[in-house]
């Protein structure tokens, strides 16, 4: 068969079928076989689920856009690592949907924050970034120590969370019968400061 | 990475830059039976098409990235498990705990792969480990007489610890100040190294944890700003010197001068933590205070906190 532009250019479906194979070749090759390779969706050794608090500090943490000045994911560079720990790792992050890797670093990795200050300092910093440090140019989040949660939806994220990683926890699905009955009581009362900083300390657990 | 996904990786990749090569070859030809720059014999809106090759530079810039793209999925990692004709990859890859980590390392050196971290991280070590390997092994007595090493010590001062404790190192309210010479656990070498690789964690539960009502804190205030000799109500500071024998002076001593040992502060020096008002006094007394000094051996390593010790000495014994 002689080859023929005409061929493709008047055939609109033909057209659309090699459009749709052109484009999305790359995600075939790039993207698919992450979805099927260990590296990319087993935890790694140390990791647990996030209590019920911290899962509710995650979504302060996503609700407050910190995402937009801290990523939290350090890369395989001395400069990063000399500060920040060990580099990150796919495997962290399998239990995170999304996942906060970011990659606007106008404030510090957050990657392993978790233990490297008190959850008094976190309260001071997030109240006034500048009460503890002057050269800061983060904003205040004062705001948070005085919103409550009522936990309404925990058991509920919980409950997806289950769902979606049945039996990835050591053999157990991430969360008991018991813990999701008491994700409501467990953050119920506690405030969204709280909530955050219980978040921020368990960053980088799994690799220390 | 499974045969299949390796597979699959490796025949779609080159499938396409094959095929990439094949089109742009194809499209070069002319096959329309009209001469070069001759018109295609149709027009619309008296817009009349010309057979027009592609542009040269175009088409040789196509031809140079295939190349390029072929070349550097021979030298780097990119078909599959392909590991690449240079045996460079820019991490360790499968890590699933800190152990995993350190031997991958290892056995990149032993099979003689470049990893780029890896070396980057090498080098950095023959570079500045000599350097702190010998100021680990001098005792941190002769180590504060080190200019280098306490300039060393600030930077990772700056780095580490200003977060908390001020790039002056001064401290503010909560956070110990580092210079006046006033230790909460004591300022000798070795007690700084202590607190800084083992972290501390102060515990002034609410009242002492003291049968103490709340009417006698009042009281209790006058008795600990008498302590400082500041001004004060003699008579609530009679009362309140009563209130602080039921069980204060178990830990901040009789005298009111503290103890090292569990970190109760000295009261009698008129140096505040949480503050010196009658307002901050009174809070620390209703609700406790829990101060928490993080541990950095795992996050900085022996051989750092060793250095800034020395520094932090430096910083009240000029």
């Amino acid at each position: 068969m002689k080859f023929n532009h005409e061929i493709v250019e008047k055939n609109i479906g033909l057209l659309g079928i090699f459009t749709v194979l052109a484009i999305s070749v790359g995600g075939l090759v790039q993207i698919t076989p992450l979805l099927f390779q260990k590296d990319t969706t087993e935890p790694v050794d140390g990791l647990r689920p996030y209590t019920a608090l911290e899962l509710e500090g995650r979504d302060i943490y996503i609700r407050e856009g910190c995402y937009n000045c801290h990523s939290q994911m350090i890369r395989p560079l001395r400069a990063e690592t000399e500060r920040y720990g060990h580099y990150s790792v796919a495997g962290e992050s399998v239990w995170d949907h999304p996942f906060q890797w970011g990659s606007k670093r106008t404030g510090p990795d957050l990657a392993r924050v978790g233990g490297r200050y008190s959850d008094k300092w976190h309260e001071v910093h997030l109240i006034d970034p500048r009460a503890v440090v002057p050269q800061s140019n983060m904003p205040g989040f004062p705001w948070l120590a005085e919103n409550t949660l009522d936990g309404k939806y925990t058991q509920k994220k919980m409950t997806v969370l289950n769902n979606m990683h049945p039996g990835e926890y050591k053999g157990n699905n991430l969360y008991t019968q018991e813990e999701l009955e008491g994700a409501q009581k467990a953050v119920e009362g506690k405030t969204e400061m709280q909530a955050l900083i219980a978040y921020l300390q368990s960053l980088g657990h799994a690799l220390k | 990475m499974s045969s299949f996904w390796s597979l699959w990786i490796t025949i779609l990749t080159l499938v396409v830059i094959a095929g990439c090569f094949i089109l742009l070859k194809l499209v070069s030809k002319n096959t329309t039976g009209v001469e070069e720059g001759k018109s295609m014999g149709h027009s619309f809106d008296g817009i009349e098409e010309i057979n027009n090759p592609l542009p040269k530079w175009w088409s040789y810039m196509f031809y140079v990235t295939i190349v390029f793209g072929v070349v550097y999925l021979a030298l780097y990692p990119g078909l599959g498990n392909f590991q690449g004709l240079l045996g460079w990859t820019s991490s360790n890859q499968s890590i699933r705990n800190l152990e995993e980590s350190k031997l991958a390392v290892e056995t990149a050196a032993k099979e003689g792969r470049w990893v780029q971290y890896d070396q980057e991280v090498k080098s950095a070590d023959e570079k500045f480990g000599p350097i702190f390997k010998a100021y680990a092994e001098t005792p941190l007595e002769e180590l504060v007489n080190n200019e280098e090493a306490l300039k060393v010590g600030g930077r990772l001062f700056l780095q580490n610890c200003a977060q908390c404790h001020g790039s002056d190192a001064r401290g503010s309210t909560g956070f110990p100040n580092l210079t006046d010479g006033d230790w909460l656990y004591g300022g000798e070498l070795e007690t700084i190294k202590a607190s800084i690789m083992n972290g501390r964690h102060g515990m002034m539960p609410p009242k002492g944890g003291l049968p103490i009502e709340d009417s006698e804190i009042k009281g209790l205030t006058e008795y600990v700003l008498k302590l400082s000799g500041r001004d004060h109500d003699e008579a609530l500071a009679a009362q309140g010197q009563g209130s602080f024998m039921k069980g204060c002076f178990a830990c901040h001593g009789m005298d009111g001068t503290g103890n090292k040992m569990m970190g109760a502060p000295n009261l009698t020096n008129n140096i505040w933590l949480y503050g010196g008002s009658r307002g901050a006094i009174e809070h620390t007394l209703m609700q406790g205070r829990s101060g928490v000094m993080p541990a950095w051996k795992d996050m900085l390593g022996e051989e750092k906190v060793h250095v800034i010790s020395a520094y932090v000495y430096s910083l009240s014994n000029k």
